[in-house]
């Protein structure tokens, strides 16, 4: 401002401009060490800690990462009781201290720790947090002298013919940048986690095993040892259900979409279209739900022993038909607004020129309007199928949990997503192939739906273009 | 006014008629877009509305064959007449009469489907062909017809979308004659296309007089002139003249009609 | 008139009347109808099926809102107070003298039955904590007549529900025998019984499986919120700020292509591989604490950018060009006509896209799977960051969690689980179309 000599007009830019740019200065640089010191400093501590584990503590059936993972547990414990004062600053990093005495006062702070830890984990935690003390000191230093550094830096660059307005745009464009790119760094991360675990995977267990071998049964018992598992009987299960649900959403959505978008009042449609819709937007737990509790139970009272129709096909609620029709009724909504769309970007021309010549609606509809929307809803339909292909809380609920390869809808067979869900939830660790393979999985299904999306999407896209 | 009723007296007293319209009024919602429009169409004669942009010469050939029913908040009131019976009689089926009042429209619409079977379609949901041969030959006369079977016959399986647009409009006209209609409504079926194609369209139209009666709605005077026997000059929704397509262009009665034909308004 | 028409018209030799309709025009017009019939059967089998499933959620999950309660005045004196505290099963013995003060009322009341205290505990379930905390918080009661209200045992909680099959009430069954429930029947007549709304499932936290009518809902409603927390803060500025650089800024070339393509995709990426990622890079890589809801915010973040970019960048491309030329005619920058003209104008849009996406996220659960947001929280957090951090589950995986036990009270509170999870969804969508509604403009 004073070597503006007072006058804002002689500013090139608006006085906060000024602001911001030292403000950005300050934050900037002291959030990313910020960010980066967070993200390095467990790593270094979990190195140098690794290389102070004594050779006696990894016993059989522990490794390092479950040892560091106890590690962080106890130190984190220590935290949790010394900030509840449930123990002494002092005492919490005395040698004195044993696992014994403290496994109580850690259960009582809300962490249980189990009994096989032992002093050694002890001492590797006070360490632990000794140097997480020592590191989050130099890093509150470190970050206060980045601020006030950048803070200093735009001080002096402070004066009136300095662009303040570009540069902060600049940043300002920076960021806006680096958000988009959020979505290339998602799509990197999902590629990246899924092809190392999925590699780790097939380092344990043969790939061709995985891809061709017509059973799965894993074994969670003997390590390593006799597990089977072969992708191709979940392929089926999925392509089996997605099939039953395609079978339901598929006419059922598309000729909703017709007569709602043909024939149906204004009124009718207003309140129709809205109605169906909700069926979208009900979280897939809730069909889950609905597929184990209801729909399963009800298909029994049909097709299961002593059910009305005197056949023992269904065994159980779980089952091919139970998640497929639920599934299905999910689809609708799905099915009928997209290929409502897309009857309805065909030209009023044609359906004029079918009228006029003295075709029926409904013939108009069958060999005009359709054969015309033909390539958006075989787009729509692939799109419907990638999503009941990815689709998990119906199967995990309403399909059962067996494997196999059968023709039987009543029977009960298990997804890939399924099959994802089980080994991974729980607190299992991640060495084994009974639970890596659900990254393999994961990688399959990623694979096949990303094929139908991308096909999908070129599909409508090009049938757009040919009515714009 | 008097005048007009005049000449259309005379006009019946000597030609046949095939359309008989009588006071029909059109709303859109509250707009109220055809007022109290009389006239009588002749059989194998070419009619041509002419008027201003939205003085509702199209909305009123709509009418003819009803197509006005698949917009929502039309509304169609007063008499008319095809061949005598009413067509907006309850007893009427909308695709029986369009079956035989056709209808070629603006833009050229040809189906996403090969150039026979575009032809064949009206014939199909008909039931004009007893089996394949006699539809190919319906396909072939009327391909004739529409003065385009030479350019398309070694290509009837390729798709109709791949034409020109002139051969797409003569394809769309092939197709309207092909289910046999008695009538032909044209909706400014050359303002799409470019001169030569308009002039191929036109010739067309002239040989069309022969079978049937046309009804054509354009903007252009000339082409009025050029191809139509009557001319019905429409404005602000009203009939204005109706009569002689040599007398409307030379000596116009109404000073309306003058104005319009002379450039003044439209 | 008609014959002259006719013979002029060789080319239409069989003429027909408009009036007379044929075979084939009927044939045709079946046709059409019963076609039309089918695409009105279609909608309808969709109506059905939303109305089944709204009956069967509603029919199975409003009794988890109501609970069967004994209320009894009960006089604790000091005396009894220090010997129950003296023993080793304290509860136990605040059990036994509730059951006593039962008995005894049960007798005065002049109801005729089995009043051993077996018979009585199978009807009033596990009160002894009820009595003791309340005691232990207030010893200036002793004394006192108090009443109290407590759950009673979960089967007669069912039986009064209509849902606890009645064949299974045999005098071989150690929960619930025939004459229990004729005293049940007494005391609900009596007044010492009665069914309450069940605030406790709303507020509350989960139980284990050995107290099944306690288990409330309300801390993963909390850990719910903490997510929908860390989704709005992080998804609502990144989205916005996507969306407008690639609408307004982005020069079209191979990256935008790349981030447009990757945008439409991710969108379509079935929810459970957003879990895996989370898994991999948040909790394998960048060891964040499992079952926290930061964690699942982070994940349902990623999932819902696409939901918000992409209705952002409708919004931003509903407001027309002319608002930014005036705002660049005026001398303003580029970025202060994005931001001071086109954004505000956006924002219902903005608005109502994020609430949309929110509602998503919301009810997602997949995803919370792999994260292990199922976490058995037994109480409240009591920071708000320690509520970030620390384990919790989530409305949906609370859900999931309560379907997997065997108990039917689960199931039961599983299906009133879905009943908040839908009001909170439903509350959602109505401020979503309102905001629409108000804000609505026709350019």
């Amino acid at each position: 401002m004073a070597s503006a000599g007072g006058d804002r007009r002689n500013l090139h830019s608006l006085p906060n401009y000024y602001g911001y740019h030292a403000a950005l200065w300050a934050f900037v640089p002291a959030f990313v060490l910020l960010c980066l010191w967070l993200i390095a400093q467990p790593l270094l501590i979990g190195a140098s800690l690794s290389a102070n584990v004594p050779a006696g503590a990894l016993g059989d059936g522990m490794n390092m990462s479950l040892l560091m993972s106890d590690v962080s547990r106890v130190a984190g414990g220590l935290d949790t009781a010394v900030a509840g004062g449930a123990i002494s600053a002092a005492d919490a990093t005395s040698p004195a201290l044993t696992m014994d005495s403290l496994r109580a006062t850690l259960t009582a702070a809300g962490v249980p720790i189990g009994s096989d830890v032992g002093d050694v984990v002890l001492r590797l935690a006070q360490q632990y947090r000794a140097s997480s003390a020592v590191g989050y000191g130099l890093m509150t230093a470190a970050v206060a002298i980045l601020a006030i550094g950048g803070l200093g830096w735009a001080w002096t660059r402070t004066n009136a013919a300095f662009r303040a307005r570009n540069i902060v745009e600049r940043a300002v464009l920076g960021l806006l940048i680096a958000a988009a790119s959020i979505a290339i760094l998602t799509t990197i991360g999902i590629i990246f986690s899924l092809i190392f675990n999925t590699v780790e995977f097939f380092r344990l267990y043969p790939a061709s095993e995985f891809f061709f071998l017509l059973e799965w049964a894993p074994s969670f018992s003997g390590r390593g040892g006799a597990s089977s598992l072969g992708v191709l009987p979940l392929l089926w299960g999925t392509l089996y259900i997605s099939l039953v649900a395609l079978a339901v959403a598929v006419p059922v959505g598309l000729l909703s979409a017709i007569y709602l978008s043909e024939y149906a009042s204004p009124t009718v449609r207003s309140v129709a279209k809205p109605l169906l819709e909700i069926l979208a937007g009900i979280p897939t737990i809730v069909y889950g739900l609905f597929a184990l509790l209801t729909v399963g139970p009800f298909l029994v009272s049909f097709f299961g022993e002593g059910g009305y129709l005197g056949v023992t096909w269904m065994g159980g609620g779980t089952a091919v038909m139970t998640a497929g029709l639920v599934m299905g009724i999910m689809l609708i909504p799905f099915v009928s607004s997209l290929s409502d769309d897309i009857i309805n970007a065909v030209p009023q021309a044609m359906r004029d020129g079918s009228l006029g010549l003295g075709a029926t609606q409904s013939e108009t509809i069958r060999q005009v309007v359709l054969p015309a929307a033909l390539p958006g809803i075989v787009g729509a339909i692939l799109l419907a199928a990638s999503r009941a292909i990815g689709e998990t809380m119906i199967v995990v609920l309403g399909a059962g949990a067996a494997a196999r390869l059968s023709l039987n809808p009543f029977e009960a067979m298990t997804t890939i997503t399924a099959k994802i869900v089980s080994p991974l939830t729980g607190d299992s660790d991640f060495a084994s192939p009974e639970a890596l393979v659900a990254f393999a999985l994961g990688m399959t299904l990623f694979v096949i739906t990303l094929g139908l999306n991308v096909f999908a999407l070129y599909i409508v896209r090009k049938y757009r273009e040919q009515y714009e | 006014m008097y005048d007009d009723a005049r000449l259309i007296e005379r006009n019946v007293a000597t030609m046949d008629t095939k359309i008989s319209a009588k006071g029909v009024d059109v709303f859109y919602a509250d707009t109220h877009a055809i007022k109290d429009v009389n006239v009588e169409i002749e059989d194998k004669t070419v009619t041509a509305f002419i008027g201003p942009s939205g003085c509702g010469k199209s909305t009123f050939l709509r009418c003819i064959n009803r197509m006005n029913d698949t917009i929502d908040i039309c509304r169609v009131t007063g008499d008319i007449l095809l061949d005598g019976e009413d067509i907006n009689d309850k007893r009427v089926d909308p695709v029986q009469l369009r079956a035989k009042v056709g209808m070629v429209f603006q833009k050229p619409n040809p189906f996403p489907k090969s150039i026979y079977d575009n032809i064949a379609y009206g014939p199909r949901i008909h039931g004009l062909a007893k089996n394949k041969a006699e539809l190919d030959d319906i396909v072939e006369k009327s391909l004739r017809r529409g003065a385009i079977w030479d350019e398309v016959k070694d290509r009837l399986d390729a798709p109709g979308t791949g034409l020109s647009g002139g051969q797409q409009q003569r394809l769309c006209i092939a197709r309207a004659v092909a289910t046999e209609p008695e009538v032909l409504l044209m909706d400014e079926p050359c303002s799409a296309l470019d001169p030569i194609a308009t002039g191929q369209v036109e010739e067309l139209i002239d040989e069309l007089r022969l079978n049937f009666s046309v009804v054509i709605v354009t903007h252009s005077m000339q082409q009025a002139a050029r191809v139509s026997q009557k001319t019905a000059f429409f404005h602000l929704g009203s009939l204005v003249e109706y009569g002689d397509t040599g007398q409307i262009f030379t000596n116009p009665v109404d000073p309306r009609t003058e104005s319009y034909i002379t450039g003044r308004i439209g | 008139m008609t014959d002259a028409t006719a013979a002029a018209a060789p080319t239409n030799p069989a003429k027909s009347s408009l009036l007379a309709v044929n075979d084939r025009i009927r044939r045709r017009n079946a046709a059409e109808a019963r076609f039309k019939y089918y695409g009105l059967a279609a909608i309808i089998v969709g109506l059905l099926s939303l109305v089944i499933l709204l009956t069967a959620i509603l029919s199975n999950g409003i009794p988890a809102f109501q609970r069967t309660v004994v209320q009894l005045e009960v006089t604790v004196t000091p005396e009894e107070y220090e010997a129950a505290e003296g023993t080793l099963f304290k509860t136990k013995e605040y059990e036994a003298l509730f059951v006593g003060a039962l008995s005894a009322t049960l007798e005065n009341a002049g109801i005729d039955a089995d009043l051993s205290s077996d018979a009585l505990e199978r009807l009033v379930g596990k009160v002894g904590n009820n009595l003791r905390a309340f005691y232990r918080e207030n010893e200036d009661q002793l004394g006192q007549p108090v009443t109290f209200e407590v759950p009673a045992a979960s089967r007669i909680d069912r039986y009064f529900k209509g849902t606890l099959a009645v064949e299974n009430i045999t005098a071989e069954n150690r929960f619930i025998q025939p004459a229990d429930v004729d005293v049940a029947e007494a005391m609900m007549e009596a007044g010492l019984m009665a069914t309450v709304f069940d605030w406790n499932f709303i507020t509350g936290v989960d139980t284990g499986v050995d107290n099944p009518g306690g288990a409330g809902i309300g801390a993963s409603v909390l850990g719910s919120f903490l997510m929908m927390f860390v989704v709005l803060v992080l998804a609502l500025p990144i989205g916005v700020a996507a969306s407008i650089y690639l609408e307004e800024f982005a020069p079209k070339n191979r990256f935008t292509d790349l981030i447009e393509v990757n945008i439409s995709n991710l969108a379509a990426v079935p929810s459970i591989v957003f879990g895996i990622l989370g898994l991999a890079v948040f909790i394998q890589f960048m060891h964040l604490p499992q079952s926290a809801p930061l964690v699942g915010g982070l994940v349902l973040t990623l999932m819902t950018l696409p939901t918000i970019i992409i209705a952002t960048r409708a919004s931003l491309k509903a407001v027309p060009p002319s608002i930014r030329d005036a705002a660049l005619g005026v001398g303003a920058s580029k970025m202060q006509a994005v931001f001071h003209h086109v954004l505000p104008l956006a924002a219902p849009g903005i608005l109502t896209g994020t609430i949309i996406g929110l509602a998503q996220a919301l009810g997602e659960t997949a995803p919370l799977l792999l994260i292990g947001m199922v976490g058995f929280v037994a109480r409240y957090p009591e920071t708000f960051m320690g509520g970030l951090e620390g384990p919790n589950s989530a409305l949906p995986a609370q859900i999931y969690n309560w379907v997997s036990r065997s108990d039917a009270v689960f199931t039961e509170k599983a299906w009133g689980g879905i009943i908040i999870l839908l009001v909170f969804l439903l509350t959602m969508n109505i401020i979503a179309i309102l905001l629409r509604r108000r804000f609505e403009r026709r350019w």
